[in-house]
């Protein structure tokens, strides 16, 4: 009878052991880039419909924030939520009500920039993913990837995106690309190479935001 | 790059180059010929005779190993088989106790009834009517010569008073007829308890004719397994792989029920033990902490058949004294209710979290909420109640099969094992025979690429013996 006591207890100590481990290391965390200058402000119905796929997607304990591309994009200022859900899922499911809501408040009252650094964008991006401690990092840039940056703002230095997966969504074609593809395909090009060049784990393109969504996380 | 011709003497005839290269070959293959012969010989030998060897080894193994398994199988049966027994007799002498302790009231019983029955069939007895007195007073009146009208007015009256008295004689046979039947239907029911006390005397004694018969078995089978007649373990070996497969299905289904009861409790238990923790790159401490409920229920339904007595798994717990046992039973039946009340609780918060995800996906996909059914709804979320309440009790069941496999399977690897070891044996026996021939095969194998240089020595050993054979007759015509 003790000795089965023992057993017991031993097996429950483990299990509480096993419970107490780290955690982060099999969690995701997701950083969305929605690029607000000119045209492109009109997609942001596109960029809420992937927002809810990923908070459809996501699960207790990983981390989603969604951050505006504006002129100067490297400030704390332009994300526009953020939150890393609890463990429990009926905790999840209201903080994701609440992430919904908080998207669509900033949907209502948009306003197009002037400039586009994107570049910022992703160093704050990476920042705030190494800081979650994820085991699965991903930034998301809903953007035509092309960046506009303006008077005195420096970008041209190389960046550091460690273990990050970076997905390119509805990179759409600008007039100058329908006329010469060759400055489209020069442009993801650049880009691709820019960011594996500074560490990123993957770089992804997608476009069919119908069919081919579940390209944009890495699933467990 | 290397040149495909560079093993060749003189690269520009392949031909001659290719001949030379056979001879030499030839001549070297003939040079080594003995001890190549040797080697051969040699391999092959050692592989017949470690072939024979361990074939050997293995077939005094397997012969130990199945008086071993006979000496546990026997032994395993003989308790069970005496377990029988006792149980058999304990049945016997339940209904000596019981019902043969109301024999002496039955008895008793019966004997008052036959002594009832002996006085009414007494009382009953046909009285014959007493004979006519007056047959000699009319014997006396005949034999009168004269008198006139006087004798037969005599006879007139005596007619008269003969028929008042036959009259009156008869009505009294009626009425005593009367009361006898009367009598005899009052012993309607006497007989009837009588057959009824008789017919369950008859079925007590059938019920311990057949406890007989059945001991009567039991004994034939163990005076069977005392004396390790070849028949029985034969049976009980048969019995035993039985045994294994009925238990083997009963195992499957109770996984089955253990994998429903699985999938009620792991979403919930996420909520418990939180859905992002992980014990290992794959494995959920939420699924873990399930299957550890499952676990648990598992092992207190075992306790709890163990001090019930109806699985023997664990000998401390047989022998503990009854209070203990008791105390035991209790504690397992408390454990096993309070983990099928956390169960079903379990089921319903995973019926609610189910709901609310649903909800935010359908908030998500901005799609109409779903139409509510009413009570109707409420069935799903009832039945995964119910079942995580009976899935604990149902799954506590399965001790019974698993001692059965426990038991069983000793007996079924131990076969399996001899039988393995009975068959590697032979295989390794027979390569042991297929080598010492081969030997021989190998030998003449080698033989032919020099078959040439053979001949030509065969043909100087000939040559040779002629000549001393001409020498040794020479050498005797001049002696």
């Amino acid at each position: 009878m003790k000795r089965s006591l023992l057993v017991w207890i031993m097996l429950l100590g483990t299990f509480l052991l096993g419970a107490c481990g780290d955690s982060r290391m099999h969690s995701q965390a997701v950083y969305m880039l929605v690029d607000t200058s000119g045209t492109y402000a009109q997609e942001m119905g596109k960029a809420a419909k992937i927002i809810n796929y990923l908070l459809a997607t996501l699960n207790p304990g990983d981390s989603l924030a969604v951050a505006k591309v504006e002129t100067r994009s490297f400030t704390e200022k332009d994300i526009v939520a953020k939150v890393t859900f609890d463990r429990r899922p009926s905790q999840a499911t209201q903080q994701k009500r609440a992430f919904k809501a908080r998207i669509e408040e900033f949907s209502k009252d948009i306003h197009g920039s002037s400039y586009t650094d994107i570049t910022g964008g992703l160093i704050q991006g990476a920042e705030y993913l190494n800081e979650t401690k994820a085991g699965i990092k991903t930034i998301v840039i809903f953007s035509d990837m092309q960046e506009e940056l303006g008077k005195g703002t420096v970008r041209d230095f190389p960046i550091k995106l460690d273990g990050i997966r970076i997905v390119a969504l509805n990179v759409t074609k600008l007039g100058t690309d329908n006329a010469d593809p060759r400055i489209y395909l020069d442009r993801l090009s650049h880009w691709k190479a820019r960011v594996l060049k500074a560490g990123a784990t993957d770089w992804v393109v997608v476009n069919d935001l119908d069919n081919n969504m579940e390209s944009i996380l890495n699933t467990r | 790059m290397i040149d495909r011709n560079s093993w060749l003497f003189w690269p520009d005839n392949v031909a001659l180059s290719i001949l030379t290269l056979g001879i030499l070959a030839m001549l070297f293959l003939y040079a080594a010929r003995k001890p190549m012969h040797g080697v051969i010989h040699s391999v092959c030998n050692l592989v017949t005779q470690s072939t024979r060897f361990i074939s050997r080894w293995l077939f005094l193994s397997a012969d130990s190993l199945r008086l071993r398994n006979q000496a546990v199988l026997l032994a395993h049966s003989q308790e069970s088989v005496a377990s029988m027994i006792d149980r058999e007799f304990e049945r016997v002498g339940n209904i000596i106790r019981k019902d043969m302790q109301e024999f002496p009231a039955l008895q008793r019983k019966l004997l008052e009834e036959a002594t009832r029955i002996e006085e009414d069939y007494r009382r009953c007895g046909e009285v014959p009517p007493p004979p006519p007195e007056w047959v000699d007073a009319l014997e006396s009146i005949s034999q009168l010569k004269s008198g006139g009208d006087m004798p037969r007015k005599l006879l007139e009256d005596i007619n008269k008073s003969i028929q008042k008295i036959h009259d009156k004689t008869v009505s009294e046979y009626r009425r005593s007829y009367e009361e006898r039947h009367k009598i005899l239907k009052g012993m309607q029911p006497v007989w009837r308890s009588v057959d009824r006390l008789m017919g369950e005397m008859d079925k007590k004694m059938l019920t311990l004719h057949s406890n007989a018969k059945q001991i009567d078995n039991d004994m034939t089978k163990f005076a069977g397994m005392r004396a390790k007649d070849s028949k029985t373990e034969h049976a009980l070996t048969v019995s035993a792989f039985v045994q294994l497969a009925i238990s083997s299905l009963v195992m499957v289904i109770a996984l089955g029920g253990a994998f429903i009861n699985y999938k009620l409790i792991a979403l919930p238990m996420s909520e418990m033990v939180g859905a992002s923790d992980y014990i290992t790159n794959s494995l959920r401490t939420s699924d873990v902490a399930a299957l550890v409920i499952i676990l648990m229920e598992a092992s207190m339904g075992l306790f709890l058949l163990e001090s019930l007595r109806i699985t023997q798994l664990f000998p401390k717990i047989a022998s503990m004294d009854d209070r203990m046992r008791r105390r035991l039973m209790l504690a397992s039946l408390i454990f096993l209710v309070i983990l099928a009340a956390i169960e079903s609780s379990l089921a319903l918060m995973r019926d609610m979290l189910v709901a609310d995800k649903a909800s935010l996906m359908r908030d998500l996909s901005s799609s109409a909420p779903a139409a509510t059914e009413g009570w109707m709804s409420n069935i799903p979320m009832a039945g995964q109640m119910i079942m995580g309440f009976v899935l604990p009790f149902a799954l506590a069941f399965v001790a019974i099969p698993l001692e059965s496999v426990v038991h069983s399977l000793r007996t079924v690897v131990g076969v399996l094992l001899v039988q393995i070891m009975r068959g590697l044996g032979f295989v390794l026996r027979f390569t042991g025979v297929v080598f010492r021939r081969f030997a021989r095969v190998l030998e003449l194998a080698y033989d032919i690429p020099i078959v040439i240089p053979l001949m030509v020595e065969r043909w100087v050993v000939v040559l040779r013996d002629n000549s001393a054979v001409k020498g040794q007759v020479k050498s005797g015509s001049a002696a």
